[in-house]
């Protein structure tokens, strides 16, 4: 094979892989992203059945179990809350006042059923979408510190 | 006292390593034999340098002394001895102090084997090096100094984070160190090459070890990561496509490609300018890691600095390291490019499409991690891009990339046999079939999986193939290293996607309600609560459940730290090649006596640990046979010895 048809192949390999991997991201980024809203934005924003992060913090009291030993909480931004309703073992940093995010599908006017939660994993911490909503809800107190870190519950 | 020599070592340090980068460049640009010498013995002196502050900063971890604000910070006097001492680089400042130290030593041990390197590249290697230690000895010392003082110091300490006190994770850190920063020699090398203009055969045997050892610390750092958070974090799961785990696994693609491209260059001396041009990335996506991990741009478990000004600190050392780089490359790469004939069916075919596949993969994780923050930065609004996108992209992509690689080893270089290679994999290809039809058949999964599995078999029958192929043809004499070290390293990768394949695949989990006395089933179990009841240890409380299953007895903790009012959970494991039986203990509910249990069962993930052992074995042999080489190796002038065909890595 000459050095010329040689450099054509690679070129053409590299070229076809490269069309493949591009394809496939755009097909990703279409897809599998997860848009986050806080509470206050997530009736006006997210589509029925669209697979959603909301976040927000834990409102006080708002926790309970129901018959089935799924979880019962409420996420607020100070403003409006959402209940969320998720099955499982929470992260060891989920509690009460503190930052919070729940994956799940939207639909609206039902209990949010999470399939993910994730909490914060030190005091110090809040999840950045958590401190962008709340500070753009005016709700930010610098005092709990915008730590970062989240907790991928699965 | 220990503080300020501490500081007063370390400053030692930034001014050896500087006096390193310029009597090094100097001594290499001006062939003055006795400038590169000083600057050997300046990387000495920053090698002995940083170690020293390092071991100062672990003794005052040792001591408790909270006037150190680090120390106050991050220890406390009722934590374990060894978790003290992993708490010194359990930490932004104590890491970045490690981060140099490792520069330096590495610049130390590579200053003091010459070996057969012509004397200006390895003086000028030796200067490179200098510069990105005293880089980030400059951003350490400055911006993020270990020895801040702490006035008036506290009586008692803030603790570490009890989820990072743990056996794993005190090694994690330093081994994903050592490979970020191994990453440096190989850029160093480049650069030094790209300043001579050539780059050959030498060149890249110089290179070849340090690519090794950082390849494998960086795949035994990610696999104690993985382990960790498999066991501490209560999940169940083992990668999770978070961004910081992304930012170690890049480096660890670049380094794979790195790798093999290498030994092209060394074998052939083709694929040289290449091989400069992933040195310099790879060591780019190791500080766009610290970079990630230390800026707090991305929300992460790991992330534990949030400070925009070391943020762009780090970002400048990255633009400068990676300038120089492509600045130098673009003028030197035309002078560069040899030719060299080979055909597609080759050894060099096969590594040409590795390297193509491994960086393409890799890309795609990059965009995967990086467009959250491309999409807020245009306004897009918040968003995560999480495990379904990695397996559209990043999935395929690779598997493609590995369907190839039985093919490699047994293609020999130049011009290889396709024929005989198919000949050789018929065994592999009805393997991958068997298990492909296996899983539709015989359980309820898709395609994926049976295309996963099928892979997996495909990748250990094919190597076991080869290695078997190779043993028959020795007759007995001992066969090469190197073809040990490769078919360890190939097989270990069989047997992780087999294992990656099979967790993520047959996973099953449950979570109950439970009070002491229930009995729930699972996958095919009664697993009975016998008791809860609480405990306590060093530095925590715990509340402990006991569960018991046909005649074993688990313990699941959730422990409670009050130094850092922080609760972890300690799940119980029940290895076993059939599925590991993995059980977290939750919450208790308020009202009644019962405990949220969260209960997996994970088939075969014990082959993702082993795969991963395997992988940084066969790093090691290699590493072993590039060393026995260097001690037989002819006298510089002497051509390369012929070696036989298909006895290279």
């Amino acid at each position: 094979m000459s050095r010329r048809s040689r450099r054509l192949t690679i070129i053409g390999v590299a070229g076809a892989l490269l069309a493949l991997a591009a394809s496939l991201v755009l097909a990703g980024l279409r897809d599998s992203i997860v848009y986050f809203y806080p509470p206050t934005e997530l009736a006006a924003k997210a589509k029925p059945g669209q697979r959603v992060k909301i976040g927000g913090l834990v409102e006080a009291g708002s926790i309970s179990h129901d018959s089935s030993g799924a979880l019962l909480f409420k996420v607020t931004d100070n403003r409006t809350s959402t209940a969320v309703r998720y099955t499982g073992v929470v992260p060891d940093l989920f509690k009460e006042t503190k930052g919070v995010i729940a994956e799940g599908v939207y639909q609206p006017g039902a209990v949010f059923e999470a399939d993910s939660v994730l909490a914060k994993h030190d005091e110090n911490y809040m999840p950045k979408e958590v401190v962008e909503a709340l500070k753009k809800r005016g709700e930010w107190r610098p005092d709990a510190g915008p730590g970062a870190g989240k907790g991928p519950g699965s | 006292m220990i503080t300020e020599l501490g500081l007063f070592l370390a400053a030692l340090a930034l001014i050896a390593s500087l006096a390193q980068a310029g009597f090094g460049l100097y001594g290499g640009h001006k062939g003055d034999a006795r400038a590169s010498a000083a600057s050997a013995a300046c990387a000495q002196v920053a090698a002995f340098g940083t170690v020293a502050a390092l071991a100062l900063l672990i003794a005052a971890f040792i001591r408790s002394d909270f006037s150190l604000a680090v120390v106050a910070n991050n220890s406390h006097t009722d934590k374990p001895l060894l978790y003290k001492i992993a708490g010194a680089w359990g930490n932004h400042e104590g890491s970045m102090l490690l981060w140099c130290t490792v520069s330096a030593v590495f610049g130390a041990l590579f200053a003091s084997t010459p070996g057969k390197l012509a004397p200006s590249l390895w003086s000028r290697a030796i200067g490179v090096q200098g510069a990105v230690t005293a880089g980030a000895l400059i951003y350490t010392l400055f911006l993020s100094s270990p020895f801040a003082r702490l006035v008036p110091a506290p009586l008692q300490g803030a603790s570490l984070n009890p989820l990072l006190q743990d056996p794993a994770l005190a090694m994690h850190p330093p081994m994903l160190y050592l490979g970020y920063v191994g990453l440096s020699m190989p850029y160093s090398i480049a650069i030094a090459g790209l300043i001579e203009g050539k780059v050959d055969q030498a060149w890249a045997r110089a290179a070849r070890p340090w690519i090794l050892i950082a390849w494998i610390c960086l795949t035994i750092g990610i696999a104690a990561g993985s382990y960790w958070a498999y066991y501490e974090l209560g999940w169940g799961g083992w990668w999770f496509w978070d961004p910081v785990e992304n930012a170690s696994f890049m480096p660890w693609l670049s380094a794979c490609a790195l790798l093999h491209s290498a030994v092209v260059t060394e074998r052939r001396g083709s694929l040289a300018g290449w091989t400069i041009l992933l040195a310099i990335i790879g060591f780019g996506f190791a500080l766009l890691g610290t970079f990630l991990v230390r800026s707090g741009v991305l929300t992460s478990v790991h992330a534990f600095a949030v400070d925009p000004q070391r943020g762009y600190a780090v970002l400048t050392l990255f633009v400068l390291a990676l300038g120089v780089g492509f600045g130098l490359y673009a003028w030197r790469a035309p002078q560069l490019s040899r030719p060299s004939g080979f055909v597609a069916f080759s050894r060099e075919g096969a590594l040409v499409l590795n390297n193509l596949g491994l960086s393409v993969a890799c890309a795609t994780v990059l965009i995967g991690t990086l467009y959250p923050l491309l999409a807020q930065a245009m306004g897009a609004g918040l968003i995560s891009v999480g495990p379904p996108f990695f397996n559209l992209t990043f999935a395929p992509l690779m598997a493609l990339t590995l369907i190839a690689l039985p093919f490699g080893p047994l293609l020999a270089w130049r011009r290889g046999d396709m024929k005989a290679a198919l000949h050789t994999l018929w065994l592999a290809g009805a393997g991958a079939a068997g298990a492909a039809l296996g899983v539709l058949l015989l359980t309820t999964k898709g395609i994926s999986t049976a295309l996963g599995l099928a892979l997996g078999a495909w990748l250990l029958i094919g190597s076991g193939a080869y290695l078997w192929r190779r043993i028959r043809q020795a007759r007995g004499v001992a066969l090469p290293l190197a073809v040990w070290a490769m078919s360890a390293a190939h097989l270990g990768l069989g047997v992780f996607v087999i294992g990656a394949v099979s967790e993520t695949s047959f996973r099953q989990e449950r979570s109950a309600l439970m009070a002491p006395g229930d009995v729930v089933d699972f996958a095919g179990e009664k697993i009975k609560l016998a008791e809860v009841g609480s405990h306590r240890g060093p530095n925590y409380t715990a509340e402990f459940g006991r569960f018991e299953s046909a005649g074993n007895v688990m313990t699941a903790e959730r422990r409670f730290y009050p130094a850092s009012q922080q609760t972890t959970s300690e799940v119980a494991i029940r290895p076993s090649l059939g599925g590991d039986l993995y059980i977290a203990l939750g919450d208790r509910t308020k009202d009644a006596g019962t405990w949220t249990v969260r209960l997996y069962r994970n088939p075969l993930i014990e082959l993702i640990y082993l795969g991963c052992a395997m992988m940084a074995l066969g790093g090691g042999l290699a590493l072993l046979r590039l060393a026995r080489r260097r001690e037989t190796a002819p006298a510089p002038e002497a051509a390369p010895a012929p070696r036989p065909a298909t006895a290279s890595l």
